[in-house]
């Protein structure tokens, strides 16, 4: 009984989460002092010359429907929740009119997921194994020097990581393209072959910071468990090195380390972005680029409301799955 | 202070040591006269000079010196870190002690609000504002915006050394002694959360710079103000990299590598010795 109420509580306050978001993005253009339908006609009008003013209040109408600028804020806001929110409809795509934002952040979105999924895990798992190690075997020569290299590396902006791959490994070395390019049209083996070759830098990019956080956060975590008294008293029983530090240093580290993947979700999506933007890796990142120098204002919006929900459904996840992994925890 | 640089570690002297010299050329050698390295100049034989005595680090392919840019764009970063980190702060903790000492409904409403800022990614909602303002931001309105996800973290974080001081003797003294809760806070509490704070504002700085300079890539930030962002997106936009132009493109990235290690071997190294002192 008591796991139903937790889930019920959970439930709701993951769906606050996203409404208090959805309702924040909605209200900013509404209050900044800049109009987008008037900065989208200026920029029509500075590319193709003046318009007559008949014309220019038909197209500044159309504008204000396809922004759904239309009507009361209220009927606005219920509108953006409906059609956004619960079916994910934000209008069409101005850069590539009349495309839904929908259709398009679809064909983009399973790159970026693919790619920040896979280094997310990979680092966690890596990093964790590492931070372990050098946790608890603190004072090795070693493990110091690897907690070294995380503390030089972690700090780094992503794109700037991103930068200096991209220099060193496509620009001066060759071996990988400068600009990410995906053949989608040709037969599957040549698909995935430019994928794989495509993603090298990015995942490497990403995972070297994302690693350099775990080894630095695990190491302290087990760093501090591998000094507990039951760590102790598990060595005068004379149990082997290699099973205190599994079941007794291990099992009692990693806990913390769930809720942290959880917390860390939102930080790997703004690098995934940047990193994409870098090597023009074709993901959401890129997209929201293009967006912002075509003011396409509808796919920017689409965008942020479909990555507030699926990081606040990420971190949903990972906290009800947590109670099964700590039997310490009873729902409360 | 000769008792804190002996108790200190090595990775605590060193990022004190480098954050120290990158506040030492934002505020002191900034201060030195020169010309504003802003304009591009005219004449072709000021373009893409080598390093010399009178350009340190060069020219770029617009005649504007390297060396004064990257003083400027330190200058720059640092102020708008540390303007976001401040704001920050001072509405975190207000928001955490609030929330902590007053408890009940405002507690909880706070704490969701909160919480939705901590779970949503900033740098998406980030660019929409700045998407936004394009090509009118200010500085001014840059930290304001960067500071709306500097306050939620250390607002969670004072809430919960509130909620565990509250029951600790001396406060619950002060209680009985009559002072008002305004006075107990200011007096008995804000000490405790000072060392924290001081962490917290130097992560904060951190992240701010951080966000900036991507904002910056994606050329949100403003456009006539020279940041370390701005500077490594400039180089990009007139083609340093192909042009292997690497005193341009490499200073304010080493630059800012240099920044952000001082600074999180600074913030660890600090932690750190705070939990050494406690464990006295």
């Amino acid at each position: 009984m008591k796991f139903w109420k937790y889930l019920g509580l959970r439930l709701l306050a993951w769906a606050v989460t996203i409404l208090i978001g959805v309702t924040f993005i909605f209200f900013i253009p509404r209050l900044f002092p800049s109009d987008p339908v008037e900065n989208m006609i200026g920029r029509i009008q500075s590319n193709s010359g003046q318009m007559d003013p008949a014309e220019k209040e038909a197209l500044r109408k159309s504008l204000r429907v396809q922004f759904g600028l239309e009507g009361s804020l209220w009927t606005q806001y219920t509108s953006f929740l409906w059609k956004g929110m619960l079916h994910f409809d934000f209008g069409p795509s101005l850069m590539s009119f009349p495309t839904p934002v929908g259709d398009i952040l679809m064909t983009y979105l399973p790159y970026t997921v693919g790619l920040s999924l896979t280094t997310t895990i990979l680092a966690w798992i890596i990093g964790n194994f590492i931070g372990l190690l050098a946790g608890f075997r603190k004072n090795k020569r070693a493990s110091k020097i690897l907690e070294g290299i995380a503390i030089c590396i972690y700090p780094i902006p992503y794109f700037i990581v991103a930068l200096i791959l991209q220099v060193i490994f496509a620009f001066l070395l060759g071996w990988f393209p400068l600009q990410a390019t995906i053949i989608q049209s040709a037969d599957f083996a040549t698909y995935i072959a430019s994928l794989i070759k495509a993603s090298i830098l990015p995942a490497v990019s990403i995972l070297l910071l994302g690693t350099g956080w775990w080894i630095i956060s695990m190491k302290s975590l087990s760093g501090a468990t591998a000094e507990e008294d039951f760590v102790l008293y598990a060595r005068y029983r004379g149990l082997s090195e290699g099973k205190i530090g599994r079941s007794y240093v291990f099992r009692n580290s990693i806990l913390t380390q769930v809720t942290a993947l959880a917390m860390s979700l939102g930080g790997v999506f703004n690098g995934s972005i940047m990193t994409e933007i870098i090597f023009g890796y074709p993901g959401v990142g890129t997209l929201v680029q293009k967006a912002i120098t075509q003011s396409d204002y509808n796919m920017i919006l689409g965008t942020i409301t479909l990555s507030i929900i699926a990081i606040s459904t990420c971190t949903l996840i990972a906290d009800l799955i947590y109670p099964f992994i700590d039997p310490r925890i009873r729902y409360s | 202070m000769k008792k804190f640089w002996k108790n200190a570690s090595i990775r605590l002297k060193i990022g004190l040591i480098m954050t120290l010299f990158f506040l030492f050329v934002g505020f002191v050698i900034y201060l030195i006269p020169h010309t504003d390295p802003f304009p591009y100049v005219s004449q072709m034989n000021m373009r893409n000079l080598p390093p010399s005595w009178e350009h340190l680090l060069g020219t770029t392919s617009r005649g504007q010196d390297i060396f004064w840019m990257l003083v400027e764009a330190i200058h720059n970063s640092l102020l708008i870190g540390l303007m976001v980190a401040f704001l920050g702060t001072v509405v975190g903790v207000l928001v955490g002690l609030t929330s902590g000492f007053v408890g009940g409904t405002l507690d909880r409403v706070l704490m969701v609000v909160t919480d939705t800022f901590v779970v949503i990614p900033s740098l998406p909602v980030l660019i929409l504002m700045t998407a936004l303002m394009k090509g009118s931001m200010t500085v001014v309105f840059m930290a304001l915006v960067l500071a709306l996800f500097a306050w939620a973290w250390p607002s969670r974080q004072i809430r919960s050394m509130a909620l565990t001081l509250k029951e600790r003797d001396f406060i619950q003294t002060a209680w009985f002694s009559g002072e008002g809760t305004l006075q107990t806070v200011v007096t008995e509490i804000l000490p405790f959360a000072f060392t924290w704070s001081l962490s917290n504002f130097m992560n904060a700085t951190l992240s701010a710079i951080a966000s900036e300079s991507s904002l910056a890539v994606l050329g949100l930030s403003p456009a006539n103000l020279i940041t370390l962002g701005n500077m490594i997106q400039w180089a990009r936009d007139f083609n340093a990299i192909m042009a292997r132009r690497w005193l341009w493109f490499a200073s304010p990235v080493v630059a800012t590598v240099l920044l952000f290690v001082g600074l999180f071997m600074l913030i660890t190294g600090y932690n750190d010795y705070l939990a050494m002192k406690r464990g006295r």
